[in-house]
């Protein structure tokens, strides 16, 4: 029996694709415009930096990605605390586009691996503030849950370090996290081909956040295809219900009638 | 008046007229407000009252936009 599709819906908007594409290493605006375009995303992460007053660049990324098109997802990249994180946060919503954080407090930068424990905090309070909080996370179903409980729209559990390219590494509590929660999973953090954004959603995430594996591409173009073309070909098998493994063979054409 | 004051954005002295306001600091940097965000001594300003704060000698001055990013380290 085929597995029941439930739309894309954060904060009350659907989205038809379920990839999230990052804005990071590009060689230009323009390279990083036509991935977009490319990888079918409809939500695009931003990061929050300190205006350049002394070599002030008249071209900005919001130029390229317009964000009357594309939803745009500031993030608290670099941030290191919780404290650091809630200031960027209330920063990016005073741009005056969005009141959506993805919630990232890393805890080394040797791992980039997230510090749960101050990401819970910042996730507490920025929700009473107001704000769709998207935590980036260990792939951990206990902190998955706590975050749904502390009002996060959805939760991010990584599938290897960022920027690593390694894949989903533990498929096993990704499937955990799935069950524990009932808001949307996104993969966020280390797929890094296509096969691997098909794996994540034949494991029935509802989507994935990537930048690096299309960015660091050789050719980040074809590469963000490639991408739309996994996550939904990892979407659709996922929904019709993989056939059961076994472990002999069994003959696809019928025995009889064989030519004697 | 025609006197000067000193005052920190993004962690660069700048010296300014005074009376100066927000909306014309940033006019003089060739930043347009509905691109960026402001932070004055760790407060955030409303975009409409740009044109009404005046800055004072010693103000402190964040002024963030959005950049490309995905996640990760700091920019260098």
């Amino acid at each position: 029996m085929a597995i029941m599709n439930r739309p894309f819906i954060i904060d009350g908007v659907e989205f038809q694709s379920r990839l999230i594409v990052g804005t990071g290493k590009y060689a230009s605006f323009e390279e990083n415009k036509r991935a977009v375009i490319a990888s079918g995303a409809e939500c695009v992460t931003v990061a929050v930096r300190r205006v350049n007053i002394l070599d002030h660049a008249s071209e900005n990324l919001l130029d390229y990605i317009d964000p009357k098109i594309y939803k745009i997802l500031p993030n608290t990249a670099g941030c290191y605390t919780a404290e650091e994180a809630i200031r960027t946060a209330r920063l990016a919503r005073s741009a005056g586009i969005t009141n959506w954080v993805k919630l990232e407090v890393i805890g080394d930068p040797k791992t980039l691996l997230p510090d749960n424990e101050a990401t819970l905090e910042a996730t507490r309070v920025l929700v009473k503030e107001g704000f769709v909080v998207f935590p980036y996370v260990s792939d951990d179903p206990i902190m998955a849950k706590k975050l749904q409980d502390a009002g996060a729209a959805v939760v991010m559990p990584l599938a290897a370090p960022i920027g690593s390219g390694l894949g989903i590494r533990n498929p096993y509590n990704i499937e955990l996290i799935l069950e524990a929660v009932s808001i949307p999973v996104i993969v966020d953090a280390g797929v890094g081909t296509a096969s691997d954004a098909a794996v994540a959603m034949e494991l029935g995430c509802d989507g994935i956040l990537m930048n690096t594996a299309i960015a660091g591409a050789q050719n980040p173009i074809q590469m963000a295809e490639a991408m739309n073309y996994g996550v939904k070909a990892g979407r659709m098998a996922y929904l019709s219900g993989r056939m059961p493994k076994k472990r002999y063979a069994q003959a696809s054409s019928p025995i009889e009638g064989m030519i004697e | 008046m025609g006197g000067a004051m000193q005052i920190e954005v993004n962690s660069v002295k700048k010296e300014l007229l005074l009376d100066t306001t927000l909306q014309e600091l940033l006019t003089q940097l060739n930043i347009v407000p509905e691109r960026v965000a402001v932070e004055l001594n760790l407060t955030i300003i409303n975009r409409n009252q740009f044109d009404q704060v005046l800055l004072k000698e010693g103000d402190r001055l964040e002024i963030i936009n959005f950049v490309g990013g995905g996640r990760g380290p700091r920019r260098s």
